[in-house]
């Protein structure tokens, strides 16, 4: 009997953790008792992307979107639908309803629509564990085909006139990369994977090597015979099991069906592949440092040049391409470098994956085509901020990036016009910020983050990010002055231009971008003593609005005591007593006290 | 051959392609400011004040590891840089203790050089607003200490010990700005296998790492009126002492140095070349037997204090091939209270020996529960030359301008082979002069070439008496795993090694003057120091220990002979196994 | 692998297991089902349907139980997309679902004596 319906269940670590695990069982116990698990094929997939409404459920062939599944609403989806055909339509996804209760397809729900998913072609359609999946939708033909049908710099030309731009961050054409690597002289080179993801918020690269990791091996591959490598190390951060897990299993087999080892398809090339993990360092994310550490040394970024593709892992010619970027590869080598350079704009050719997060209604995974505009993003894919607030700014980059003000939203996502812009693309992490954020705290938050990772080797970014922090705190605090505002600018510059590694060159751009488009939010907080987005809590002044109806609900739930009124009456608080704890602001039914 | 032309300031030069864009300006006389470039040991470019703007480049580049290029256009003093170099150093000065006054390294310390040159206000120091970092002291070792107070993290000490010493026993601890120097935990420095060549000293640009101080004993014992001070100072002391003073690198100062003594109020005034002289005939006669009567070969020189602590630790199984000799200080401090105090009409136990080294691991040596007999101690303290020159400053003594003079004491007469023991090859030289003369029982050659210069490994053969006498010559920590993984694979049959703990030899030891970074790059320290005592012993009147009457009569009227029972409880010892991190 | 015909060979064998999952644009066998459907005997003609389809390796033709059509006296309804043709069959059985089958899903041809109606959409 062969199955006349496919249920994905998505298994990505996002809705891992909103209890997707217990749904496998639920369906296998349901189908079973209704006596029909042999027409129904189960699949644990990978991330299908709109991890805010996960966990997902997503039925074949109709393509029905269930979202927000809970073990109790498998036996409604078992008994009603895969029964008795019935869609059950308060299990949809809201915006996979039409108003007339359509069901639209998977592929029809705008968030996918608009999308253009070339990484993420496989992810939350096949199963990460079973290879014929991969090769069933066309996984190993690129590698086949270079190896049998081209030669190395045939395969670097493809690359180059794909232009397919370095997708963690540095935009470097990954064709040209390769070539300085295929130039050198030497019997060894290596081939690394990037998978070291470390900004904080994304996971654009876990969710691939969770969901499609064969894509990343035969990239990594690909990569390999154009440079002339036969040894690639995946390094991955070890905060990343299930990554590491399906990493293990696709390598396993891979192994099993000769694609991984010697003289793979004949062709006489050889190649392994080795798993390497991190151990909690961010700046191990920087190509030269996570060097170091497969070296064996301590994680410490090294000078460039040389540059690791003439000189890089135990001194040979290395190559490090993120996990984005190898996903691409074989659908680039498939598919040919002209179809991939239609997509996109004339510089930054093909897609690009973005973790949007924040205030968003569809915080998740998207990818789009490059060119495609901030707004459209933000508004027709991510659904727009909650509560129908007003976006402040967004922040792309991740701590490396810097924030852009609703007045750009209409830019179209490229790698120089986000960096003309005071930002950069990073390695996709995209934060909606909304009305009720202070800039002056999110630059403090990334900071504290900088601060931590540094690895302490020079000085600029050792020292540097420790004192711009603590001045951000002084300022935070309503004790600073234009001074300390003038000097911050003018040490992020010098922080900026002196350090060693991109991690301390890239400290400062939260705060360079933020002063640059968001400098009366800072001058408010030195000048007026006031935090505008309500957040730094010495400069928050609650005050409650004429709406009040005199609940008594914040007198009685305030720990100081410090808001008078009776019943039915207005109440007011004494600011020289409150503790800015915001108590009172979250238990007003009518949202009548502000921060002002 | 093969130049380049680059543009720098606006100046057009053309330098050698293998050039650093740092070295290229400082050919025209452009010197960017420098913290942590060593060059050969420490090139990690981690400081960020050697930063220049090259054209077409974003940002700022260290100029120390930039290789020139044809056609480069270099800027090294735009607005942008100056806001750079000086931010640099005010965020190394944040968690900087300063205390100058007081400080070892107050004459020639290269943070405060530049904090000068750039007239850098110390803003986050003096500023509640910032936190300041946990100061870590290591100081329970009798010979080094590390300060992370005075330290700027640039990384030349950890650097120094992995490629000179060969060790690593330094290195960055936790991360970011936590960050700090020492062995792992920073765990005690006896502890550590550290064997205390202070290489680390000797790289380090502030007073981070230093020797552990005895100014204050020595001053307190000075002034003790019931006590009889001996100083006695070793070949390399006084070929080196009067850079602390700045004069030439090498030059020769002992006349300065025995005045200066005696300005002290130093009661005697030994010399540690006359018991080098008296080591040679312990341990030439040593060899001899063991050649002649088969004993344990080859034979390892022990006079090396930094050599003993290496072999004790990391190879403990050849502690039999060391020599049983003391080192000519110990041998110095024993001879003095053994011999000399009764000479001299003094109790032994009111004489005090103090001895002048270049060595900070002489201090941990004086130290060693073994050195003494009858309950006195061989040698009750001893001062680095740096230490020593401290002590002169303190006392407002105007070393350069001091008169010469001699020490009139006969044990103050030492032979040229003496005063070459600071040099590599040196102690080698020496014994190869007495124990040829003894074996061949005629006159033999003076000088043996072959044991001196600055190759890593030095190796020949001597014929002597018609047998082949294997020798080496090792220098360096590095230098000594690396002989030592050699020998232990060759079939070849080595008779006598010489080992130093420190490259160059003991001109170049832990305790001896420290030059800036660009002073060390530039010139060839080692050579110029060695090359003084070379010629110091070829104008020498008598150059074979041998020759040397007065240690002659030391053994005619008291030892007896070379070996005998007294020579042997006065001015041998015994080693064992050590372990660390216990 | 030692070539790429011996990739062809495991792609085109495991096709079947993900085809399934892309744009539902081939034909379309839709069986009502619901409650009626299921007492009408509409499962075994959907299995049926599902078994002729794998033993002939069709493809591009799937096979979905739907919600009840209407109709509910002459089940088991069966209705048949194809572009925008779209074919209800009614009273459909064992026998009926191989004419269909073979004569419209294969051979293109609709099995009138079994049609409801059939228009554009």
């Amino acid at each position: 009997m062969i199955e006349r319906a496919h249920v994905l269940i998505c298994s990505g670590s996002n809705c891992i953790s909103r209890g997707a695990k217990s749904l496998r069982d639920e369906f296998e116990d349901n189908l079973n008792r209704l006596g029909i698990r042999d027409e129904i094929k189960l699949v644990n997939t990978g991330c299908v992307g709109l991890c805010e409404q996960g966990p997902f459920v997503i039925v074949y062939p109709e393509g029905v979107f269930y979202a927000q599944i809970k073990s109790k609403d498998v036996k409604s989806i078992c008994d009603e639908h895969l029964y008795k055909g019935r869609i059950v339509e308060k299990l949809v996804f809201d915006e996979a309803l039409t108003p007339e209760k359509e069901v639209k397809a998977f592929d029809e729900i705008k968030f996918y629509s608009k999308q253009t998913r070339v990484a993420l072609r496989n992810c939350g359609l096949i199963n990460p564990d079973d290879i014929e999946e991969y090769i069933a939708r066309d996984g190993y033909r690129g590698l086949g085909k270079v190896l049998l049908e081209m030669t190395p710099s045939e395969v670097i030309e493809e690359m180059i006139d794909s232009g397919l731009r370095g997708r963690g961050g540095g935009g470097f054409p990954t064709g040209v990369k390769w070539k300085f690597a295929h130039n050198e002289v030497n019997d060894q080179k290596f081939m690394i994977c990037n998978a070291d993801e470390g900004d904080p918020g994304a996971f654009m690269d876990r969710a691939l090597l969770e969901g499609d990791p064969h894509s990343i091996l035969e990239g990594l591959m690909i990569g390999g015979y154009a440079i002339g490598a036969n040894k690639g190390y995946i390094y991955v951060r070890i905060e990343y099991p299930t990554a590491i897990e399906k990493l293990k299993v696709a390598i396993k087999q891979a192994k099993e069906f000769g694609l991984i080892g010697d003289n793979i398809f004949g062709s006489g090339f050889n190649f392994d592949i080795e798993i390497r993990l991190g151990a909690g360092a961010f700046v191990c994310g920087e190509e030269t440092a996570l060097i170091a550490s497969i070296e064996g040394a301590r994680g410490m970024s090294r000078n460039k040049p040389p540059f690791p593709a003439v000189s890089g892992l135990w001194g040979k010619p290395t190559i490090i391409n993120n996990v984005e970027t190898l996903a691409n590869i074989p659908a680039v080598i498939h598919n040919g470098a002209k179809w991939f350079s239609r997509i996109g704009t004339e510089k930054s050719k093909g897609t690009k994956v973005f973790s949007l997060g924040g205030n968003i209604k569809n915080a998740g995974l998207v990818e789009v085509p490059m060119g495609t505009t901030l707004r459209e993003v933000i508004y027709e894919i991510g659904g727009g901020i909650p509560k129908n607030k007003a976006l402040k700014a967004v922040q792309t980059g991740g701590p490396s990036g810097g924030a852009i003000p609703e007045s750009l939203l209409d830019l179209p996502i490229e790698y120089e016009t986000l960096v003309a812009a005071g930002s950069m693309m990073g390695s996709g992490g995209m934060v909606v910020i909304d009305e009720d954020n202070c800039m002056v705290d999110i630059c403090r938050f990334y900071l504290e983050f900088t601060v931590e990772e540094s690895c302490g080797k020079c000085t600029p970014c050792r020292e540097g990010t420790k004192k711009m922090l603590e001045i951000l705190n002084i300022i935070s605090s309503g004790e600073g002055t234009l001074e300390d505002l003038a000097f911050l600018e003018k040490l992020a510059g010098s922080v900026k231009n002196s350090s060693l590694c991109g991690l301390g060159q890239a400290a400062p751009n939260p705060i360079l971008s933020m002063l640059e488009h968001f400098r009366d939010e800072f001058e408010a907080h030195v000048v007026d003593k006031k935090c505008p987005g309500g957040v730094c809590k010495p400069l928050i002044n609650l005050h409650v609005l004429e709406n009040c109806i005199g609940c008594t609900k914040c007198a009685k739930n305030c720990p100081v005591d410090c808001i008078s009124g009776s019943l039915k009456q207005m109440h007011k608080i004494d600011n020289s007593v409150c503790i800015k704890c915001g108590i009172c602001k979250n238990v007003c039914p009518v949202d009548a006290i502000v921060s002002i | 051959m093969n130049k380049i032309s680059m543009t720098i300031n606006g100046a057009k030069v053309s330098v050698p392609k293998d050039y650093s864009v740092m070295r290229a300006a400082e050919e025209m006389g452009v010197i960017v400011p420098r913290l942590c470039f060593l060059k050969g040991i420490n090139e990690t470019s981690s400081c960020r004040l050697c930063v220049v703007d090259v054209k077409g480049m974003r940002g700022l580049k260290n100029s120390c590891t930039l290789a020139v290029q044809d056609g480069m256009e270099i800027e090294t003093d735009t607005d942008e840089i100056n806001a750079a170099v000086v931010s640099n150093l005010q965020l190394l000065a944040s968690n900087h203790v300063f205390e100058c006054w007081a400080c070892e390294r107050e004459h020639n310390c290269e943070l405060l050089d530049l904090m000068r040159k750039y007239d850098v206000e110390n803003i986050y120091g003096e500023s509640k607003n910032f936190d300041k970092k946990e100061r870590l002291i290591n100081d329970s070792s009798l010979s080094i200490v590390l300060d992370s107070g005075k330290c700027i993290l640039c990384g030349r000490c950890v650097t120094a010990c992995e490629k000179q010493a060969g060790l690593g026993i330094l290195d960055f601890n936790d991360r970011g700005n936590e960050t700090y120097v020492g062995p792992a935990g920073f765990h005690n420095m006896e502890d550590s296998g550290c064997i205390y060549c202070g290489k680390c000293i000797q790289a380090c640009p502030v007073a981070a790492i230093k020797e552990k101080s005895e100014i204050d004993q020595v001053i307190d014992v000075l002034k003790d009126p019931t006590k009889k001070v001996i100083v006695s100072a070793a070949p390399s002391v006084r070929v080196s002492l009067g850079e602390e003073f700045g004069s030439k690198i090498g030059e020769n100062v002992e006349g300065k140095m025995y005045t200066s003594f005696n300005k002290l109020g130093f009661d005697e005034i030994m010399d540690t070349s006359f018991t080098a002289d008296l080591t040679i005939l312990e341990e030439g006669t040593e060899f001899i037997n063991r050649i002649q009567n088969g004993g344990k070969l080859p034979l390892f020189t022990s006079c090396s204090p930094g050599w003993v602590n290496y072999i004790e630790q990391y190879e403990p199984e050849y502690l039999d091939n060391l020599s049983s000799a003391k080192s000519p200080q110990q041998m110095a401090g024993a001879v003095s209270k053994h011999y000399f105090a009764e000479k001299l009409g003094y109790n032994k136990e009111d004489v005090v020996f103090v001895s002048i080294m270049p060595c900070i691991a002489k201090k941990h040596e004086a130290h060693r529960p073994e050195m003494e007999s009858d309950g006195v101690r061989d040698v009750d303290y001893v001062l680095t030359t740096r230490e020593y020159a401290r002590l002169l400053k303190r006392k407002g003594i105007d070393f350069m301008n001091l008169e010469d003079s001699k020490a009139y004491g006969n044990l103050a007469k030492y032979s040229g082979a003496a005063v070459i023991f600071g040099a590599t090859g040196g102690v080698m030289e020496a014994a190869v002069r007495t124990v040829s003369e003894i074996l061949e029982g005629k006159t033999t050659p003076i000088e043996y070439k072959q044991a001196r210069g600055l190759a890593e490994i030095k190796e020949a053969t001597l014929t002597i008496a018609g047998i082949d006498v294997n020798i080496a010559v090792v220098h360096g920590g590095s230098s000594i795993k690396h002989f030592f993984e050699i020998m232990k694979k060759s079939d070849k049959q080595y008779h006598f090694v010489e080992f130093m703990a420190c490259t160059g030899g003991c001109i170049n030891g832990g305790g001896q003057p420290i030059h800036p970074a660009i002073v060390q790059d530039n010139n060839d320290i080692r050579s110029l120091r060695a090359k003084t005592l070379y010629e110091m012993d070829s104008s020498s009147e008598k150059r074979k220990s041998h020759e040397n009457q007065f240690v002659m009569n030391l053994y005619e009227e008291w030892l007896g002979e070379p070996g005998s029972h007294k020579a042997h409880s006065l001015l041998h010892t015994h080693y064992k196994k050590r372990d660390f991190y216990n | 692998m030692k070539s790429l015909d011996d990739l062809k060979r495991i792609r085109d064998a495991a096709q079947k297991k993900v085809t399934m999952r892309g744009k539902n644009d081939g034909i379309r066998i839709l069986v009502g089902m619901a409650t009626c459907g299921i007492s009408a005997g509409a499962r075994p003609v959907m299995n049926k349907f599902v078994e002729e389809i794998a033993s002939r390796d069709l493809e591009k033709v799937t096979v979905t139980p739907v919600g009840c059509i209407g109709e509910c006296a002459i089940e088991p309804i069966v209705e048949v997309l194809q572009g925008e043709e779209r074919t209800t069959y009614c009273r459909v059985d064992i026998e009926a679902v191989e004419r269909i089958i073979n004569e419209h899903i294969v051979g293109g041809k609709v099995v009138s004596d079994h049609v409801i109606g059939k228009y554009r959409i």
